[in-house]
């Protein structure tokens, strides 16, 4: 790409041509050794013909412009145009001398480049340089951006370029228009325009930094105004990891809803459950990366049948080798599932080592929806609300619309009389079990994307998803809903201005008072079932 | 026999009973248990009272007066709220409306169920319920009438004349010979037994007995009635039967419950001639 | 019934039958005169030399047992599945824990009247719930009283509303896992992750001198011996008689007039405050306390340790401290890959085949009868 030649008769294509219109004597001092002349020209350039100069200031930026014999070139995938007229020379001139800027220039540089690409004839270019304006807009952009903004038709870039256009006559001498843009920039909800109002109500020793006292109450208003929008912001973003959260606990704690909500079985081995289903997420994320790496992207499609699938195997199994023999034992139930879980860490750490394995996103989740300046929605957690959303579907329509969630709801009911009527008992509660494992499974594979993947990371849910389930109140799905979500949002907006441990031990104590005042839960079934 | 039964028992509603202020403060839970004002010859009002569960009335304003030292059966099909209405007496169940007075003065519906039963309850379940895990002589022991704060627990002594009135009971129920037995080793009826040989240890003045002789023989069946009429008299009695035959043998009034409320209130023969009655217990 | 004639004293030692009392005694020989004797009169190289280690472990152990004969107190023969006991031991620990950071004097790295942690954070003086922490006595009773108004105020709550079975473990769970986040926080001003270390004296003697240390074996085992001997009066009385009541036929309890509450309450609390002595007594002894001790999974290792004992007797929650401790240091030296399994497998086999732990194994064979039906009376808390 450094590989020039030197072309003498490039002059002839230096002159005035039909559409390449630069003044050279506007780009010489883009060479002079004083950066405070350099930043000038780049200004001159750029409001003198916006269209020639985008090329001329990219080459620039990229140190792809040159100068040989006095005139300015710029160079392009080994290609030398004349700077000015925009002609290639052939042959390439020799000695060529590349012009190098310095990061003030540089600074300098990207906004006027940001300025010069608001005349794209692309909107997401034009719409990503108005973005860009906005942070750096000053009074030397002024005339740039007018026309831009008389040349713009897109309303939201318009509202950009009139954001941009205030703040670069924030500086200015007229107070009238400092107070017009000041009341502009109200509009915004951009944290940092805000932090740019603020010195204008503020006092600089004994003396106001802005003199003119309608201004600084323009301002004034304008920073509650943007600060309005930031709370609201910020609320929606609070509400939304508040879902997220809910979400979270809903997929941990669904699995629990029903071994402990509809069984009765309390499975403190419900954590390594999830364990079970992120490994598998893992795991076949190992898989693709070693048989199918084209495909490694979608390994999390695979990830949801195979964690189910090992979940409820693992659920199966200790149902038939412990569970099934401590029925109607709750407490020694709790005690030997610890024993189990245990267990199953151990295992854990054997298999595949007591560090965090690394579980990545796939392209698709990552980044975000970007819903307002300060508030970005990341796809992993949008698409783990609508994944728990589908299981939970998926799980009242199996315990609600088929024969197995007849069956289950009669035995949890009434197993004798279950028993009687031919329904058979036993298998019934394996499969259920195995069902609520299963589940857990597909919430640790949601949460392989989120968490880390670890040995111990069932531990830290099985708190969390018994109080969703016990505040919720036993038997019932709805409760477990509402319960979660409820315990999300209220985590996250008390994490707001308590700090997150705090947030975490008021919520636990909210708990328990409130199971004090309502033992049943949040949805009581009444009646003798209960009380029993 | 039955003489024995009842030699012991002081008269519990004498105002001078000593006995009677022993458990007055139990933890300062019980606000003025007062005394039982028994001036209107009632022990048992009660009044309108509903109870619904999830929006299905098990009782629906039922109304029932005891009086003192009386023997009352009450029958009713299947479901009519006989075992709610006894809920309710002993504080199990809070009615949604209605009031329960114990004579005159005290409000039942105010009261948890150690405070009922220290004023005058006891109760005998539809179902067995006795501590299987203890002899046949501690379950008397813990069911006797004492102080039963935690602090009188902590430093009771079996003194002789409780042992006495323990060991008369247990001639009485006929299970001297299985004092030492944990009672969960028991059969159904002497299980039955038991409850009644505590309820008595108890000494209250109003026992509530909830089918107190299902699955015994009709000889035991016949004991137990005879019993119950010498408790009569000085104690009252409500007992809930389906044996019709046994409640001919108590001979008592007979109240007749319905789907949560009275249908019929009068003697045996009176309410078997009933017109809806037979209807209730023949079907539609 | 009449108040007791006979002294609360007579009475209280008349609860241990001659047989108990000698083996108490013979236990007491050991831990009093055997061990010191052993361990500071005979050479290292002595065969009946016993070690340091030994005697830290045993000692350690004996703490342990305390918790697990508390735990027996309330779930053996209350009924109650706890999983608060870890808090209530760490509490008294750190009670205690905050005696001997005083205790280090300006002896520790920065040299100062405050405990390093503090200075670490910056700060300039003691928190007010620091007052008076230098002293042995206010210690002490915090100790006992801290861990009791807690455990207090929450049975009073918990078992008012009738919180039992599953539902009680649940947020005595939640509770204790709720104190180790709070612990864990420097700004509670129990030094955070690290909790108190590096103790150097106690009442003024260094905490690792061997006699030192022989000291507090001798008064963990006392106060083992003491917990036995109470804990067996409690059970044999009428208390003990309407605990068990009310842990197989709670209902019934009620209607013949006893407020199961307060009786629960009162176990509970009792359980609570033997916890923490014996955390008390822990602490100098390992020289060390941080929120770990608060962890769930602590609290569980506790019920297993009485479940393996046997529950329901109370030789059975100290055998099983014991056993399960010793093959728990056995294993985390010889094996440490294997201790999870193993101590998984015993929760497992404890619940399905040892309803009545060691000593009812030992029980049944003895007598060959068969197991009484005690497993009956789980069934009846279910489903709270
Ligand atoms: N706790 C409860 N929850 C829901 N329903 C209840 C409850 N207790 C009672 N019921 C209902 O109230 C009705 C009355 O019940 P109750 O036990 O009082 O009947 P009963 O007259 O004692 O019947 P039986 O003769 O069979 O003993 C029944 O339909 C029962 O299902
Ligand atoms: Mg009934």
């Amino acid at each position: 790409m450094r590989k020039f030649g030197l072309l003498l008769c490039g002059w002839l294509l230096g002159a005035w041509g039909a559409h390449a219109a630069i003044d050279p004597e506007l780009l010489k001092p883009l060479a002079s050794d004083d950066s405070a002349v350099r930043i000038d020209a780049i200004a001159a350039l750029a409001q003198a013909s916006p269209e020639e100069a985008l090329p001329v200031l990219k080459a620039l930026a990229e140190d792809a412009l040159a100068v040989a014999g006095g005139r300015m070139l710029r160079v392009e995938d080994g290609r030398v145009f004349d700077a000015a007229s925009n002609s290639e020379l052939r042959p390439p001139p020799a000695g060529l001398e590349t012009i190098g800027i310095n990061n003030r220039v540089r600074r300098e540089l990207s906004a006027a480049l940001a300025a010069l690409r608001l005349f794209s004839a692309e909107r997401p270019v034009r719409w990503q340089a108005a973005q860009e304006v906005t942070l750096s807009a000053d009074a030397k952009m002024l005339p740039l951006l007018d026309k831009a903004l008389a040349a713009e038709s897109d309303p939201e870039i318009r509202n950009r370029l009139q954001l941009a256009q205030a703040q670069a006559s924030l500086g200015s001498s007229d107070a009238a228009v400092r107070h017009a843009a000041v009341r502009t920039l109200g509009e915004s909800s951009d944290p940092r325009v805000r932090q740019l109002l603020i010195p204008f109500t503020e006092k600089r020793g004994e003396v106001w930094v802005e003199a003119d006292s309608a201004v600084r109450a323009a301002a004034g208003t304008s920073i509650r105004s943007i600060e309005q929008r930031l709370a609201w912001a910020d609320h929606l973003g609070r509400a939304f990891s508040g879902l997220s959260l809910g979400s979270i606990l809903l997929l941990a704690a669904l699995g629990l809803a029903i071994t402990y909500g509809v069984m009765g079985v309390i499975n403190m081995a419900h954590g390594e459950l999830l364990m079970v289903g992120a490994y598998s997420a893992w795991a076949m994320q190992s898989v693709f990366r070693a048989y199918l790496p084209g495909a490694l992207d979608w390994y999390l499609l695979a990830a949801i049948p195979v964690g189910f699938l090992a979940a409820a195997l693992v659920g199966v199994v200790m149902e038939r080798l412990v569970i099934r023999h401590l029925y109607g034992r709750p407490l020694e139930t709790l005690l030997a599932t610890w024993g189990i879980s245990l267990f199953l860490m151990q295992v854990a750490r054997t298999l595949f080592g007591a560090q965090n394995v690394e579980v990545a996103n796939p392209v698709w989740m990552a980044g975000g929806i970007e819903v307002l300046p300060n508030l970005m929605l990341p796809w992993n957690r949008i698409i783990i609300v609508a994944f728990s959303i589908a299981v939970l579907v998926a799980m009242w329509a199996i315990l609600n619309l088929t024969r197995l969630g007849m069956f289950v709801r009669a035995v949890t009911q009434n197993r004798p009389m279950a028993g009687c009527v031919g329904v058979p008992t036993g298998r019934i509660d394996t499969l259920a079990f195995g069902l609520g494992a299963g589940i857990a499974g597909l919430g640790g594979v949601a949460l392989s994307q989120i968490a880390n993947v670890g040995p111990d990371m069932g531990q830290g849910y099985i708190v969390d998803s018994f109080m969703v389930v016990v505040l919720g109140g036993v038997g019932q799905l709805a409760g477990a809903v509402w319960a979660a979500l409820g315990l999300g949002v209220f985590t996250k907006f008390l994490e707001g201005w308590t700090g997150a441990v705090v947030a975490k031990i008021v919520v636990l104590v909210f708990i328990i008072i409130f199971i004090q005042k309502r033992p049943q839960g949040l949805f009581a079934l009444k009646g003798r079932f209960v009380e029993a | 026999m039955n003489a024995v039964a009842v030699a012991h028992t002081p008269n519990p509603d004498h105002p001078d009973n000593p006995d009677w202020d022993s458990g007055t403060a139990e933890l300062g839970h019980l606000l003025r248990p007062g005394q039982l004002d028994l001036s209107h010859k009632v022990i048992l009002y009660l009044e309108d009272i509903t109870v619904s569960f999830d929006g299905f009335r098990a009782l629906d304003k039922l109304s029932l007066t005891i009086d003192a030292g009386e023997l009352r059966c009450i029958i009713g099909p299947n479901g009519a709220g006989k075992t709610t209405m006894m809920d309710v007496i002993t504080g199990k169940t809070r009615p949604d409306e209605g009031t329960v007075f114990f004579g005159q003065t005290i409000d039942l519906t105010r009261l948890g169920e150690p405070e009922i039963a220290h004023i005058g309850i006891g109760r005998k379940f539809q179902k067995p319920t006795i501590f299987e895990n203890h002899t046949v002589f501690e379950n008397l022991e813990l069911a006797m009438k004492t102080d039963k704060r935690v602090w009188r627990s902590l430093c009771a002594l079996l003194d002789p004349a409780a042992g006495d009135r323990i060991a008369e009971t247990l001639q009485l129920i006929r299970l001297a010979a299985h004092a030492d037995r944990l009672a969960g080793l028991l059969s159904h009826g002497q299980k039955q037994w038991l409850e009644i040989g505590m309820l008595l240890m108890q000494e209250p003045k109003l026992l509530l007995l909830d089918e107190p002789v299902a699955g015994m023989t009709d000889e035991e069946t016949e004991r137990t009635g005879e019993l119950f009429l010498s408790l009569a008299g000085k104690h009252s009695l409500v007992v809930v039967e389906h044996d019709m035959a046994f409640v001919k043998q108590l001979g008592g009034k007979v109240s007749v419950l319905h789907e949560g409320s009275l249908l019929a209130e009068g003697s045996l023969e009176e309410v078997q001639a009933d017109q809806r009655v037979i209807e209730v217990y023949l079907g539609r | 019934m009449m108040p007791a004639r006979t002294p609360f004293i007579v009475r209280l030692g008349r609860s241990f039958d001659a047989r108990s009392w000698q083996m108490a005694g013979l236990f007491a020989a050991c831990a009093l005169i055997a061990v010191p004797f052993m361990h500071l009169a005979l050479p290292p190289d002595h065969p009946l030399h016993l070690s340091t280690y030994f005697i830290t472990l045993t000692g350690k152990i004996l703490c342990y047992a305390i918790v697990a004969v508390a735990m027996d107190l309330i779930w053996g023969y209350g009924g109650i599945l706890s999983l608060g006991h870890g808090l209530f031991f760490a509490l008294g620990g750190y009670a205690f824990g905050m005696y001997l950071m005083r205790q280090i004097g300006r002896d520790g790295s920065y040299q100062s009247d405050l405990p390093d942690f503090m200075v670490f954070l910056d700060w300039q003086e003691l928190p007010w719930f620091w007052a008076g922490s230098d002293s042995f006595l206010w210690v002490a009773l915090l100790v006992l009283v801290v861990p009791a108004l807690i455990a207090f105020v929450f049975g009073y709550f918990a078992f008012r509303s009738r919180i039992k079975g599953v539902y009680f473990s649940i947020i005595t769970q939640a509770l204790t896992y709720a104190a180790m986040l709070l612990f864990f926080r420097n700004e509670t001003g129990f030094g955070g992750n690290n909790g108190f270390t590096d103790f150097k004296r106690i009442l003024g003697y260094p905490i690792t001198a061997p006699e030192t240390r022989v000291v507090l074996f001798a008064l963990s085992a006392l106060a083992l011996i003491g917990t036995l001997l109470l804990a067996r009066y409690l059970v044999t009385s009428k208390f003990g008689r309407v605990l068990t009541a009310i842990r197989d036929a709670e209902s019934r309890v009620m209607f013949i007039g006893y407020h199961p509450l307060w009786y629960k309450l009162f176990v509970w609390t009792l359980s609570a405050m033997l916890c923490a002595i014996a955390g008390a007594l822990y602490v100098p002894q390992v020289g060390i306390i941080n929120p770990s001790e608060m962890s769930v999974a602590n609290s569980i290792e506790i019920a297993i340790w009485v479940a393996v004992g046997g529950r329901g007797t109370l030789i059975g929650p100290v055998l099983g401290a014991f056993l399960v401790n010793l093959a728990k240091s056995w294993f985390t030296v010889s094996f440490p890959e294997y201790w999870l399994f193993f101590l998984g497998t015993l929760f497992i086999v404890a619940t399905l085949y040892l309803p009545q732990g060691v000593v009812g194994l030992w029980l049944r064979l003895r007598r060959r009868e068969p197991p009484p039906a005690a497993a009956a009376t789980e069934a009846k808390g279910a489903r709270a």
